[in-house]
């Protein structure tokens, strides 16, 4: 089969995208499929139409490859992909409307507020923060709503440290979410074709938060799949984390970040094109499930194949 | 295994969990402590061609003559083939260090050949250095902001690395004396103090005379070595000439080095270091473990470029190059950036530090002005702990004037959005103003900015 892998890209996160698609044709290759691989750029279209691949595999993160417009693009030339669909990749991507779906579909997500740039601007928004900070209490969390790593993602302590936080936040987007901060443990679900994977437990090394940096370098973060979890917590997290994918629309795969804490499972994010890396989580929970890289790729062209199997 | 077709360039097949937990079990204690440069990721975009970088720390070597080059390579393959192509003395040739020689005694240096081991760059120098001195703990001092890539070299040797504030008379060295009383009563010993005292990267300032001749003393009498890093001295495009630390001491107790990348090319990676021969000794077993000798090749070109006797002036060439251009940036930065902003005005070397209002997180506004296709070093690079968050590298030696311009107009936009932003939501008045020579903006912006001040030409 001819398998076109895009990968690359303009967005900030285009040096992991790399290196997850480098490691997926790594594994078509193995596979006796023809690679093609597509440092996405203003050739695209160009290189598509002329290559005529038999599907695609999007190793894209961030905006720009995760958020749709990839996705949109593979649909209207009629090439079967791997991953959600343009829509559902959009919800993923976009933080706070991700969160009013999931809320909408009764999962729990800690409770934020959202800005554009133009409402501090022109709106006197600034006016509100003190009510909102004084219902999130502190320390609350200011990220980006659209951006698929933690890049520009603060926490402020105190009603001091907001607008030094959200002036960082806007540097990635143009709308930002304040959201209240939820201590746990940090958990990921992958879902594939429906069905989810076992559950992963990042633990951050001492001190460390965890960054951008420790999500891809090996030693920085600690992973244990699966993680000790009791089977109540487990089919909770579970729960949560296939009722998020559901309410995004997604198919193929995803992977839902969540905070366990005392009163059961919070929904952090969505990301509809987790990261494939050899750091990533999406390969190691399919390891714990008895698949090989190989199997997992496999399986993902055969999910965007016979969407019905999703 | 054979229907199993082989690609026609094979990535290592491996990496499953289990993998990486068995490298993981072998990696040395010291991987732990080694950090990838901050923004790494980021910077994978700045080598986009529509991207103006004033990241990089690029000499401009298109202006280096071609048929100069021709005619040099010609004539090692057709006068000494056989021996530019084998190994050389782990020393280096003795040819090489007689232009090195000539080119330290351009500043004023005099230096014995026999000091002198011919090095893969400087950076090799530096890495050599920690190898012959630094044990896991050591403390080892440089200055606030430091050179970025010394920062990986001191934490791959597990190095205590402690930084010692800059202001626009290079290290503080009343600072420095204070932290070696401070050692002392610990019962702590430093290794040395690494310092850039000249043009520095990326500071762009330059140490003043009573400070180099009180480092000196200090090292005599604490019986510390210092080590000169000196890429730059020769870059000079104002000011009169200050006496290298080396110099000044004599050579006991400063260990020298330098580089021909900035006043030749980066791309023949040669470099040199310059120390008394016990440590001297060790240097060279290091250099041997390394990679037994610097390229031949390399050295053989630089005898032929040094015979030719245009050294100087192809520097002077540069100088006049790059001086134009730090112009045009510091024109451009009064321009565009805004009044809240401060940076340094080098007079020599190739970067200017810029630092902005302290609630600016510079690795955060590259993202930003990535978008508007400019680039520059987030000053969190030169640090080891969590300051430099508000500052900046910008390199004017790389690109011509009119991408200079043009870039210092992107990022002055970019800053100018996150300032208007947080004036909008603090109910500050706006400082947006533009910056006027020789007024230091940022006053209000709390004790956290660097003491960086604009100095007019000549007036430092």
């Amino acid at each position: 089969m001819k398998v076109a892998v895009l990968k690359g890209g303009r967005s900030l996160e285009r040096g992991v995208s790399l290196r997850s698609g480098a490691r997926v044709e790594d594994a078509l290759g193995r596979l006796g499929h023809a690679v093609v691989p597509l440092d996405v750029g203003g050739d695209l279209v160009r290189r598509l139409s002329a290559e005529r691949p038999d599907v695609a595999f999007v190793a894209m993160h961030g905006v720009g490859g995760e958020d749709g417009t990839a996705q949109e693009l593979l649909e209207i030339l009629g090439i079967p992909f791997t991953g959600p669909g343009a829509a559902a990749c959009a919800r993923c991507m976009d933080k706070s409307l991700a969160k009013q779906a999931i809320r909408e579909a009764g999962v729990p997500t800690p409770d934020w507020f959202a800005f554009t740039q133009t409402a501090f601007r022109e709106l006197g928004a600034a006016d509100a923060l003190g009510g909102l900070e004084r219902s999130l209490g502190f320390p609350l969390v200011v990220k980006p709503s659209r951006g698929g790593s933690s890049l520009g993602v603060k926490f402020a302590a105190s009603a001091g440290e907001v607008p030094q936080a959200l002036v960082s936040a806007f540097s990635y987007d143009d709308r930002v979410l304040l959201e209240r901060f939820v201590e746990g443990r940090e958990l990921a679900v992958s879902v594939l074709g429906g069905e989810a994977l076992p559950v992963v437990e990042a633990i951050p090394a001492a001190g460390d938060r965890y960054d951008f940096e420790a999500r891809y370098e090996i030693g920085r973060t600690r992973f244990v799949c699966p993680a000790e979890l009791d089977e109540a917590e487990r089919v909770a997290v579970t729960e949560a984390a296939l009722a998020t994918y559901r309410a995004l629309g997604c198919s193929g795969f995803a992977r839902i970040d969540l905070i366990l804490d005392r009163d059961g499972p919070q929904v952090l994010e969505a990301n509809a094109i987790p990261g494939l890396t050899d750091t990533s989580l999406l390969p190691q929970a399919a390891e714990a499930a008895g698949m090989s890289f190989e199997q997992l790729v496999e399986r993902i062209l055969d999910l965007a194949l016979t969407p019905a199997a999703a | 295994m054979s229907e199993v077709p082989i690609p026609p360039h094979r990535r290592r097949a491996h990496t499953s969990t289990r993998d990486l937990e068995r490298y993981a079990g072998l990696f040395a204690e010291r991987t732990t402590v080694m950090r990838s440069s901050a923004m790494r990721d980021l910077m994978a975009i700045t080598a986009r061609p529509e991207v103006i970088s004033l990241a990089g720390g690029l000499p401009d070597t298109s202006t280096f003559p071609p048929q100069s080059f021709a005619a040099q390579m010609t004539r090692i393959a057709q006068e000494s083939a056989a021996e530019a192509l084998q190994y050389g003395p782990t020393e280096g040739f003795e040819e090489t260090k007689d232009c090195i020689v000539e080119v330290m005694g351009a500043e004023g240096m005099l230096v014995d050949p026999h000091d002198v081991i011919v090095t893969t760059g400087g950076q090799q120098a530096i890495d050599l250095i920690c190898k012959a001195l630094v044990d896991p703990g050591d403390v080892v001092i440089c200055e606030a902001p430091t050179y970025p890539g010394a920062v990986p070299v001191f934490c791959s040797y597990q190095a205590e690395v402690i930084q010692v504030e800059c202001d626009e008379d290079g290290m503080r060295v009343d600072e420095l004396e204070q932290l070696l009383e401070r050692l002392r009563r610990d019962g702590r010993r430093p290794k040395f103090v690494y310092s850039v005292p000249t043009f520095q990267n990326p500071a762009g300032v330059t140490m003043s005379l009573p400070r180099r001749q009180r480092l000196v003393e200090l090292a005599r009498l604490h019986e510390l070595l210092v080590v000169e890093d000196n890429p730059y001295g020769l870059l000079r495009y104002g000011g009169e000439p200050m006496p290298p630390l080396y110099q000044l001491d004599g050579g006991d107790f400063v260990l020298y080095i330098g580089t021909f990348s900035k006043i030749l090319s980066p791309g023949i990676r040669l470099g040199w270091a310059v120390a008394p021969p016990p440590v001297m000794e060790k240097i060279v077993l290091g250099k041997q473990a390394a990679d037994l000798c610097t390229s031949t090749l390399t050295q053989y070109f630089v005898r032929e470029y040094f015979a030719e006797g245009r050294w100087r002036q192809y520097v002077e060439d540069l100088v006049e190059i790059y001086r134009g251009r730090r112009d045009t940036m510091l024109a451009a930065l009064v321009e565009h950036f805004p009044a809240a902003a401060t940076w340094t005005e080098p007079q020599g070397g190739l970067f200017i530090w810029a630092t902005l209002p302290e609630y600016i997180d510079s690795g955060d506004l590259l993202a930003k002005a990535l978008r508007a296709d400019v680039a520059f070093v987030p000053g969190q690079a030169a640090y080891i702990d969590e300051r430099g968050r508000n500052s900046m590298r910008l390199n004017f030696s790389g690109v011509g004037d009119a991408e200079i311009r043009e870039g210092i107009r992107r990022i002055g936009a970019v800053i100018a959005e996150q300032v208007e932003l947080y004036e909008a939501l603090t109910g500050e008045e706006s400082t947006l103003a533009r910056a006027e020579p020789g007024r230091r903006g940022g006053e209000a912006d709390g004790a956290d900015v660097l003491p960086f001040r604009k100095t007019g030409e000549g007036s430092g």
